[in-house]
């Protein structure tokens, strides 16, 4: 890194820094407890966030395909969760089921339908559009407009008392654990294991990957069905937090998109990065400045599309 | 280099962000001698016409006059709205290669003004000016924001053009639903109806039907003169390859914003119609269900044409007024969900590509015996096809 690039990134660090930190500390000063408790809230969210969107921006790293069909996976792999802890009467369960069955969905997509598109982006594009549709449907017709919710074992239901904040739903830190477990994997995997390098070669250079021998077809279906199965993995850790209901699909749609966008497209940790941002975004707004929470987000998006189109770890591609 | 040299250098197949995924186009037709005056060039226009486009106008003005004021208004009226806004998309998508989602948010935004500043069942909120200043104003807002959102987004290329407006879109459907200061919340604003002008009800069936046919002629026209004269030439040129174009001194991002100001200006006045037509706007006229069936709308039709977004339209409508009567009326996102799949898997230029497919068919049986076969004209022109006039 060149002295100008390291200078010129801690510019806007400081630029936005210093204002939000004046800001926090008169959130501080101003009420203790709400403010550490709302960041706390946004760190769960952000959990939540990014565990949905580190899936999606894994597939788009590699496949550069932008699965907007991503939101359904989490819907439908939270469904069969539920069905199955019903009938298991095992949240565990249910959360392996939920993972294992947006994977298959996610395989049976790229195998069935990605794989004779390729190179074809927009059309790709369109194809999730018409899948997310039709999941949509499906999953109403058999599930209905119901609000469905977990029964997660009973030590993690409680609440769990936190010096200032006071009593906090343990889960939510159960959840906000998960996320970084699940993260420390995802890095581990990635820059650890053989299957790991050859998705990051592919990032890099899809055609070169292809040409040293590496059965391409088959990291990108091994990549697909990783980034959907997290995409279902958090239906069921999400749904447990908040519920089941139909439309939440586009709602995480939304924060994917937003969060691999702020966070650059195709980079996890940018997705990590993305993620903290939107959520704390979001959970700030809904306390101090209710029913104007979305525009913070929308802002943040702005802000980073105008200064940074490829995100903040994004790179140009 | 001759001119010559030049057209051929220009017309060089390179990877492009073309609709039709990089398809070359029809070769130039032999052009003649150039129009010498605006008389030559009306003539020209006029040599355009053929039988079928008097057929279809009279089809259209005599329309309504058969038929009963249900398919006047539900079906006539909104596939010739849903049309106008589609076509916004398909002349962004189409001719400037940039797909955006937002073009029923730019739609909801001049409907939102309107039911905000104009007459409303909620007179807490609304204002209550006059009609006229009100289109006037939501047009122009729908215009400013559509030029925001295309700022924002020509900033990325291709395949993010398409997650950042989606995105944008989302955040206005969950601001609309979530804000009851200005938006008024989950329900909207109600009795938003057009005015009563010249002694006529706009809301009526037929006079409505005439109101969106006449705008959506408008828009049709309109769409179809930019995209011979030269900024939609250029705008054509930077679709198929930005980097040559600004090489020639051309600025794709000045053509690319300027093509979302021109297409929210179609969206905004798609959106006036719209509102009028369901006399209603809430969150859900701008949620991402609308957004996504502006994009089938016009994927539907076809995208290189702008007769396409119409068709798609009339076509959509009827799915949504009939396929009802085949299955259950619930299920009409997954009827829908299964045409966009088999029209995006099978025929990625819509129906047109099904009508071109088989115009060839027909014509190859037809004259297999002669040599020349006529251009297409449903094809866009290529760059080199109709250069801006005085350029060597």
């Amino acid at each position: 890194m060149n002295g100008i690039a390291f200078l010129r990134r801690w510019f806007w660090v400081w630029l936005f820094g210093l204002p939000l930190l004046a800001l926090a500390v008169w959130g501080i000063v101003d009420n203790e407890r709400l403010f550490f408790a709302t960041t706390l809230n946004g760190l769960t969210l952000a959990a939540l966030y990014f565990l949905v969107a580190s899936g999606f921006t894994l597939v788009f790293g590699l496949l550069r395909n932008v699965n907007l069909a991503h939101g359904s996976l989490y819907l439908l792999g939270a469904y069969v969760g539920w069905v199955v802890g019903e009938w298991s009467d095992s949240w565990l369960l249910a959360v392996a089921a939920g993972f294992l069955f947006a994977a298959l969905m996610g395989l049976l997509l790229q195998i069935g339908v990605f794989r004779y598109m390729h190179g074809e982006d927009l059309r790709q594009t369109m194809a999730t559009i018409a899948l997310s549709i039709i999941a949509a449907d499906v999953a109403l017709w058999i599930w209905g407009g119901q609000i469905y919710q977990f029964d997660p074992p009973r030590w993690i239901i409680g609440s769990t008392a936190l010096p200032i904040v006071g009593k906090f739903a343990t889960y939510r830190l159960v959840l906000l654990a998960m996320a970084i477990v699940i993260g420390l994997a995802l890095w581990w995997f990635l820059a650890r294991t053989r299957v790991g390098m050859m998705i990051r070669a592919g990032v890099d250079d899809r055609a070169m990957l292809s040409a040293s021998g590496v059965n391409v077809q088959m990291v990108f279906a091994i990549t697909f069905a990783i980034g959907a199965g997290l995409a279902g993995f958090a239906g069921v850790v999400g749904g447990t937090a908040l519920s089941i209901a139909p439309g939440e699909d586009t709602r995480y749609l939304l924060a994917s998109l937003v969060v691999v966008i702020v966070g650059g497209m195709g980079s996890v940790s940018g997705a990590a990065l993305g993620a903290v941002l939107v959520g704390l975004a979001e959970q700030f707004g809904l306390a101090y400045a209710p029913t104007y929470g979305v525009v913070f987000t929308f802002v943040i998006m702005a802000l980073v599309l105008a200064f940074r189109p490829h995100g903040i770890l994004g790179r140009r591609t | 280099m001759s001119a010559a040299h030049w057209r051929k250098a220009m017309n060089f197949t390179a990877p492009s962000r073309n609709w039709s995924g990089g398809r070359a186009t029809a070769a130039p037709r032999p052009t003649t001698a150039a129009p010498a005056g605006p008389s030559a060039s009306v003539l020209q226009a006029w040599r355009h016409i053929g039988l079928r486009h008097v057929f279809v106008l009279a089809a259209v003005l005599v329309y309504p006059w058969v038929v009963p004021s249900f398919f006047t208004y539900q079906i006539g009226g909104q596939a010739l709205v849903l049309g106008l806004i589609a076509l916004s998309l398909t002349f962004l998508a189409g001719y400037g290669g940039m797909l955006s989602l937002a073009q029923m948010t730019v739609a909801g935004i001049a409907g939102y003004i309107v039911a905000i500043l104009g007459v409303s069942g909620t007179p807490e909120i609304s204002l209550g000016w006059p009609w006229w200043l009100v289109v006037v104003l939501a047009v122009m807002g729908g215009t400013l924001a559509a030029t925001f959102i295309g700022w924002l987004s020509v900033r990325t290329e291709g395949i993010y053009t398409i997650m950042i407006t989606l995105a944008i879109g989302m955040a206005f459907f969950y601001l609309a639903q979530q804000n009851y200061a200005i938006f008024n919340g989950f329900q909207g604003f109600q009795k938003v109806v057009p005015p009563v002008v010249l002694d006529v009800d706009w809301r009526s069936a037929v006079p409505f039907y005439y109101l969106a046919l006449f705008w959506s002629l408008v828009g049709y026209f309109f769409v179809k003169y930019l995209i011979r004269a030269p900024f939609g030439v250029a705008l054509q040129g930077v679709r198929d390859n930005a980097r040559r174009m600004s090489a020639l001194g051309y600025s794709p991002v000045a053509h690319r914003v300027a093509a979302y100001a021109v297409a929210g200006l179609i969206a905004s006045i798609g959106g006036v119609l719209l509102v009028w037509y369901n006399g209603l706007i809430t969150p859900g006229s701008v949620g991402t269900s609308w957004m996504i069936n502006i994009l089938i709308v016009a994927v539907l039709g076809g995208m290189r044409h702008p007769i396409g977004p119409f068709i798609g339209a009339v076509v959509f409508v009827l799915l949504q007024n009939f396929a009802i009567d085949l299955i259950d009326r619930e299920r009409f996102n997954l009827v829908i969900g299964l045409v966009f799949l088999v029209i995006v898997l099978f025929s990625p230029d819509g129906l047109l590509g099904w009508w071109d497919r088989l115009r060839d068919w027909t014509t190859r049986r037809l004259t297999q015996a002669r040599t020349t076969t006529r251009g297409n004209e449903w094809r866009s022109v290529s760059v080199s096809q109709a250069r801006p006039l005085g350029r060597p």
